[in-house]
Formats: C-alpha cells, structure tokens, sequence
C-alpha cells in the first residue's frame, strides 16, 4: 500500500462507474429528449435530484439500502454471500446514482440537438429505430457521449461524502483518494496531502481543458 | 429621549455579554456533556458558553490557524500536548479533563467476544486508528488480546468514534469498538450485547484540556470549574472517568 494506491482505486471506481453509467443514461436521455409525456418532467426532476442533494442524504440512504437489511443489500447478500456496504461493488453503485446527472444531462443535450428530418429520413428509407439511433443517432451525438463520459469520470473521482458514509476506509478496496487526503489532513501528513491534491488538482483541469477544447473545435464546424 | 437610553444600554450590555462569553472548541464525542457543562456553568456564574464542535485534528487545525477558541477540550492528550509546546496555551493549563472506556457493542450478535473470534463473523467497525483516539485504544486492546489478525481482515473504519457506532447501529457490521459514553446517549439502539473492556487492556484515552486566551478570566473560570464536584458528577453521569 504506497501513498498512490488510493489514486489508482479511485481510477478504477470512476473507469467502471462511467462505464455503466453510460449504458445506464443513454436510453434514459434518448427517452427524456424524444418524450413530451407529462412525467417528463418528473423524471428530469428526480435524475438531477444528485445535484442539489447533499450527499449526508445519498449516503444516508445508500447506507440503509445497501446495509444487509437493506433492500438492496439483502438481495445482494442471497446472491454473492457479502455485504454490499463497505465494499468496492456497493461504492460503484452509490457513484453511479452521485453521477448520474452528469452522464444523462450532456446526453440529452445532444439528443436534443439532432435535426430530426435526419432520423425521420432513416426511417423512410427503412431503418429500423434500434437502426437510425446506433447509425445516426449516436455518430452525430458523439459530442454528448464525450461529455457525459467525461462528466461522469471526473466528478466521481471527486466524490467524498457519499463514499465516507458507506465506504468504511478499508485500503485498496474502499479507501479512494479524496478519502485518503482527509485522513493525511487529519494526521497532519501535509506531504502526502499536498502530492495527491496536486496530482488532482493537474488531472481535473486537463480534463475539464480537454473538454472544453474540444467542445470549442466542434462548434466552429 | 428615554427610547434612546434604552437603546444604548442594551448595545452596551450586549456587548458586556458578548466579551464574557467563553468560545469553547470542544471533541464532538463530548459535545453533549459539554453541552449540559455549559448549562450548569451559566447557571453558577452567569457567563455565557458557546461551543463549536469538530473532531479534534479539525479544530486543531483551527486553532492552530488563528480560531478566537478560548478553551479547547480535545479527545486526546496529543494535540494539547502540540498546542502547549509550540507555546499556544496558557502555560499550566494542561489537564486530563475525561478519560474514554472502550465497550464492545452489536445488535446482532448474543455474544460480543464469540462475534469478534469468528472468522466469518461479517464487518467489525472500529475507529481509525491512525486518526481518532479511541481506534488507536481499540487497536491496541485487539492486539494484546491476540485478537487484531483476524478482525483486521474484517475491519471496516470509522473516520470518528460516532460513525464507527453509526456502522454497527444500522446493522452494517456486526460489532463496533466503541467508547462507553456514546451508549448513554440518547438513540442509540438496544444492544443485543455489549462488553466493557477492562481499562488494563490499552492505554487510557485521555482527554484534554487546555486554556488558549490568558486575558479572559471567565474562560478560566470554566476550566477550573471542570474540576468541580458538580463538573466530574456530570462527566461521570456521561460515561467517562475523571482522573483522581
């Protein structure tokens, strides 16, 4: 255990977060950017409810469902024999709730964005609709995909509540580094504090830099 | 006219109170009892008492940056013990106020050693010991009792005494290395068992006090009166210890 493992854990968790999240919140933002039902709105509500909650309430509530009595938890316990709180899988799923507005939000955006003769004419020309989104869709919304996985990616390596009230601090499987630079403040090894704020501080803006690069060469095409 | 001489004579004695008041910084395990402290101190002296509580390394950190604290009653004897060298404190005013029992506590197991042995026991929370006083205590009585290579496969950590309580309360580990006082609060599920651990076990949790604002005598005042009768009976009451 060297003082970067936490890093790498924290790598992993965002990796396989955004992974799932992108196939969580694709039919999601296709279904919100297509939908004039009335429930649109409540759906939109409670997928951006991340954002505005603290996340004492995420983790307050992942901690109840995920624990072995919980909803969740229980489930999981008959199927794999563990526990889902203090563990790597059960800090997967409460980031994919923490991130899920940043994947679905940039989605439907994009969704939003595409002329709809292009999908219309997909159609007409016989396509079927898993056909036009995958063949159309999705290449003229790539824009979004790029966003959202960057989104996701970053804002769970920033995660820190949630994952202190269900992750428990157990090295190399919930420890992540926002964690880990807590405990350095608290034992006053500011060293350590400062190398991994730093290498965070670098990631998070030639991340957020790539983005907006990016974004900037695309909409002058 | 006599409006106005009202007025002036609430500015002015809203301002006496605010000078006399005491700014204590006080370790949140012992924010409760500090609470029912202050109250009691008021009484006696009139002085108000406003208390800000944190975990220890937070509120040292303040400290250390400039925090208006008069007093600081901390979870340990190492800050003070800082604070005091690197000349921060009135000189002398360092003194065990508390001293923390650990208890083993579960509502989910009969019998709280059996779940601690058992290798297949699930999740046993104890708080870190790296950070919080009472882990460091809980680690080393695990380790005397021959008992820290199995749990700490199994051990998930608190980042302060109360979420360590909080993990085993919600159900989500089956024993927690506690401290004895935050079973007489209030909340706290029924245990199904809970074990003291005999004081010989570990090193005892001390915990500190220490005097930060010479100029103010009714912070003074406070810390003296914590060596009162009436001030060591409500410790006590807490679940704590007091040094004899």
């Amino acid at each position: 255990m060297n003082v970067y493992s936490p890093l790498w854990l924290s790598a992993q968790l965002a990796f396989v977060t955004t992974l799932i999240l992108l196939g969580i919140a694709t039919p999601i933002a296709w279904w919100l950017s297509q939908s004039a039902s009335r429930l649109k709105a409540v759906a939109q509500a409670v997928v951006a409810l991340p954002i505005v909650l603290p996340p004492t309430v995420l983790g307050f509530y992942l901690l109840i469902l995920l624990g072995p009595d919980g909803a969740i938890g229980s489930w999981w316990v008959r199927f794999t024999g563990d526990a889902l709180t203090f563990s790597f899988a059960g800090l997967v799923i409460a980031s994919c709730v923490y991130s899920l507005p940043f994947a679905v939000q940039p989605l439907q955006n994009a969704f939003e964005g595409l002329p709809r003769a292009y999908l219309e004419r997909a159609w007409t020309l016989g396509a079927s609709r898993w056909d036009a989104f995958f063949s159309v869709a999705v290449p003229l919304s790539l824009r979004g995909f790029v966003s959202a996985a960057v989104l996701s990616f970053a804002h769970t390596l920033g995660e820190f509540g949630v994952v202190l009230m269900v992750g428990g601090n157990i090295p190399g499987e919930t420890r992540v580094v926002s964690i880990a630079i807590y405990d350095h403040v608290e034992t006053l090894d500011y060293a350590a504090a400062h190398r991994l704020s730093l290498i965070l501080i670098g990631f998070a803006f030639v991340v957020l830099l790539a983005m907006f690069a990016i974004n900037q060469r695309w909409s002058r095409r | 006219m006599r409006v106005r001489a009202i007025l002036v004579a609430l500015l002015l004695a809203g301002d006496a109170a605010a000078e006399e008041a005491v700014l204590v910084a006080v370790a949140s395990n012992f924010a409760h009892t500090a609470t029912q402290l202050a109250a009691r101190f008021e009484e006696q002296t009139g002085t108000a008492v406003r208390l800000s509580s944190g975990s220890t390394g937070k509120l040292y950190a303040q400290i250390v940056n400039g925090a208006p604290y008069d007093v600081f009653l901390a979870a340990d004897a190492a800050r003070p013990a800082i604070l005091e060298h690197s000349g921060r404190v009135v000189p002398g005013s360092r003194r065990t106020y508390a001293i923390g029992r650990l208890v083993i506590y579960s509502i989910r197991a009969d019998d709280c050693l059996a779940a601690l042995r058992d290798p297949h026991g699930g999740h046993i929370a104890i708080a870190n010991p790296v950070t919080a006083p009472y882990g460091a205590a809980a680690r080393q009585y695990l380790e005397r009792a021959g008992l820290w290579d199995g749990v700490s496969a199994r051990a998930v950590y608190g980042e302060n005494i109360a979420q360590t309580l909080q993990f085993a309360s919600t159900g989500n580990a089956v024993v927690a290395l506690v401290a004895r006082s935050q079973l007489h609060t209030r909340f706290v599920p029924e245990s199904r068992c809970s074990l003291e651990i005999p004081a010989a076990m570990h090193d005892p949790v001390e915990q500190q006090v220490v005097l930060l604002d010479a100029d103010n005598p009714p912070a003074g005042a406070f810390v003296e009166f914590l060596r009162s009768a009436t001030a060591r009976r409500i410790i006590e009451q807490a679940g704590y210890e007091v040094a004899r």
